[in-house]
């Protein structure tokens, strides 16, 4: 290192601004009271179960029942969102109609609201004596306490994931491009195929994931609709919170153990998903 | 109209008249799906809230649980609000100003109250603090209540929106750079001087924005808190877990006019969203 000419060496400009220790230390200390630790606490309870009681825990039939009532119901609702929210972000970069802007600030209200609230009102929109319920429960269809009710919870709480994911990189690409491929005799839905979804793939995908892991986390929305009827309409999140009631530390800590892995392992698909776009634009500049 | 032979201009015409009433058609459907799946529910809580009269609501709003329902939600709002905007900025400095080892690390470790549910968090926070906890005992000895008390509210609160401040204030910062800050400590001014007067004007409009999504999503939180809160209704029940009590108390009416204020709060936040982003351009 040199001496005589300290203020030239980057180690020294990059310390030039003043504040690193105290700012540090801030940041640190809340992330680690706050967040870390606790999140410690539920591995070290989770890996302090041994892995027999463990595996017995999660083949409960009424743990496997949530389990699967919790992937299948996010499954579902994913699938809606993807196809609606592709269809939405088209219309919202595409098309000019009165209205527009409205409905661009209402994609954000599912995100506003909270899920308490969604919740009561779409279980009291779809009970027999609402407005959807009066109308679907004569033709024999029964949302509230039923998977389908617990699909539009989930499908309401994510909805804003892949239209918001979606949008910026369908404003990013040049309508030029399917002007080409019209003039070049393309069918509307070829160009939509070969032109449009490669280039938006990558964010649909982050989008979808987004979209699938918040619907597994969802509590709020989903306890007011679902019933919670236990083997049948049960999430597995509200599992956890009824072991810890029943003073069932192990049986909640492994089954929230289990939920963590899922979303740690969904973020990073979708940082991965992130990373890959990041380079794909930079390929395509 | 000449039917013997299609001319070019015919197929455009064709093909023009396609692309109508396709641009109809999913103009149309987003529309209506829209409509259905966030107007009507929307609408639906302040219909419910209201459907009754003014006095109705009024009743309902000022019954005792539900005002101090909503005084402490307010309070919990009025604490991790400030220590959030405290570390958001904190974070935001550190990680846009300097370089060093793990800076990738912290913002992942910031972002990752995002993808975890906060039911999990609350669970998380029984488990370290709860009776069988793993700080359990210690706290019991020294007679300390985070849990089913204000502390453990505020606590899973701030977990839950640790990433709001810094979420909107950092890309800022990062694309602002540093030249203006550096100027002014050339100049002769102190490292509080050069936030205050330098970096602070220039997020400020980012600030307020995570600030009032951070609010929004206080106020709104009902997973974490309903695990750690013990929802004791006059004491620690906050404004969500409050509508959860009344719908399973059959009051419909009052379940709604509770969730009909924390609906006013989400669109005034939508509000102040939309009105930033045009200032932005």
């Amino acid at each position: 290192m040199s001496l005589a000419m300290p203020s030239l060496s980057p180690a020294r400009r990059r310390r030039v601004l003043p504040g690193f220790g105290l700012t540090m230390g801030v940041t640190l200390t809340y992330l680690g009271i706050v967040v870390l630790i606790p999140v410690a606490a539920l591995v070290v309870k989770g890996a302090g179960i041994g892995p027999a009681r463990f595996w017995d825990i999660l083949t409960a039939p009424r743990t496997l029942a949530a389990l699967r009532l919790t992937l299948t119901a996010a499954a579902i609702a994913t699938v809606i969102n993807a196809l609606y929210g592709l269809l939405m972000a088209w219309v919202l970069v595409r098309y000019q109609f009165p209205g527009k802007r409205v409905l661009d600030a209402l994609m954000d209200i599912p995100f506003a609201l909270p899920t308490a609230v969604a919740g009561l009102a779409l279980s009291a929109l779809f009970a027999g004596n609402g407005w959807y319920g009066a109308i679907l429960e004569p033709l024999g269809i029964q949302v509230v306490y039923t998977l389908a009710g617990v699909v539009i919870a989930m499908t309401f709480t994510s909805l804003p994931f892949v239209v918001r994911t979606v949008q910026p990189v369908l404003e990013d690409l040049d309508p030029q491009i399917e002007e080409a491929a019209r003039t070049l005799g393309a069918e509307p839905f070829t160009i939509f195929r070969r032109v449009v979804l490669p280039v938006i793939f990558p964010a649909y995908l982050t989008g979808i994931t987004l979209s699938f892991a918040r619907s597994l986390g969802e509590f709020g929305a989903v306890i007011f609709i679902a019933g919670n009827l236990p083997m049948k309409t049960e999430i597995a999140s509200l599992l956890a919170v009824i072991r810890l009631e029943e003073y069932d530390y192990n049986g909640a800590a492994a089954i929230a153990l289990v939920l963590l892995v899922i979303a740690l392992a969904l973020l990073a698909v979708s940082n991965l998903l992130q990373s890959r776009a990041l380079r794909y634009k930079a390929d395509a500049a | 109209m000449n039917v013997t032979a299609i001319t070019p201009q015919d197929s455009a015409r064709a093909a023009l008249s396609h692309d109508i009433a396709m641009r109809r058609l999913l103009i149309g459907a987003a529309l209506a799906l829209t409509a259905l799946l966030v107007v009507v529910p929307l609408a639906y809580i302040f219909y419910r809230a209201f459907a009754a009269g003014w006095q109705v609501f009024a009743a309902n709003i000022t019954e005792p649980n539900t005002l101090h329902a909503i005084g402490l939600t307010a309070l919990v709002a009025a604490i991790a609000v400030p220590v959030n905007i405290v570390f958001g900025l904190c974070a935001a400095w550190v990680i846009a100003r300097f370089r060093f080892a793990g800076r990738r690390l912290l913002l992942t470790l910031i972002e990752i109250p995002f993808s975890i549910s906060p039911i999990i968090a609350g669970i998380c926070y029984l488990l370290l603090y709860g009776r069988q906890g793993l700080l359990g005992p210690f706290l019991m000895a020294h007679d300390i209540r985070i849990l089913f008390a204000l502390p453990g509210i505020v606590m899973v609160t701030m977990f839950v929106t640790a990433p709001f401040v810094v979420r909107e204030v950092l890309p800022l910062m990062q694309a602002q750079g540093s030249e203006q800050e550096q100027a002014a400590l050339t100049l002769g001014a102190s490292g509080w001087q050069v936030f205050r007067l330098v970096s602070l004007p220039n997020i400020r409009w980012a600030l307020v924005y995570g600030a009032v999504l951070c609010t929004a999503r206080a106020v709104g939180e009902f997973g974490g808190v309903s695990v750690v809160s013990g929802s004791i209704r006059g004491q620690t029940n906050t404004l969500p877990l409050q509508i959860e009590l009344l719908f399973n108390d059959l009051n419909m009416v009052g379940a709604f006019a509770a969730s009909s204020v924390l609906t006013l709060i989400a669109v005034i936040a939508l509000v102040v969203k939309s009105l930033l982003e045009t200032r932005r351009g």
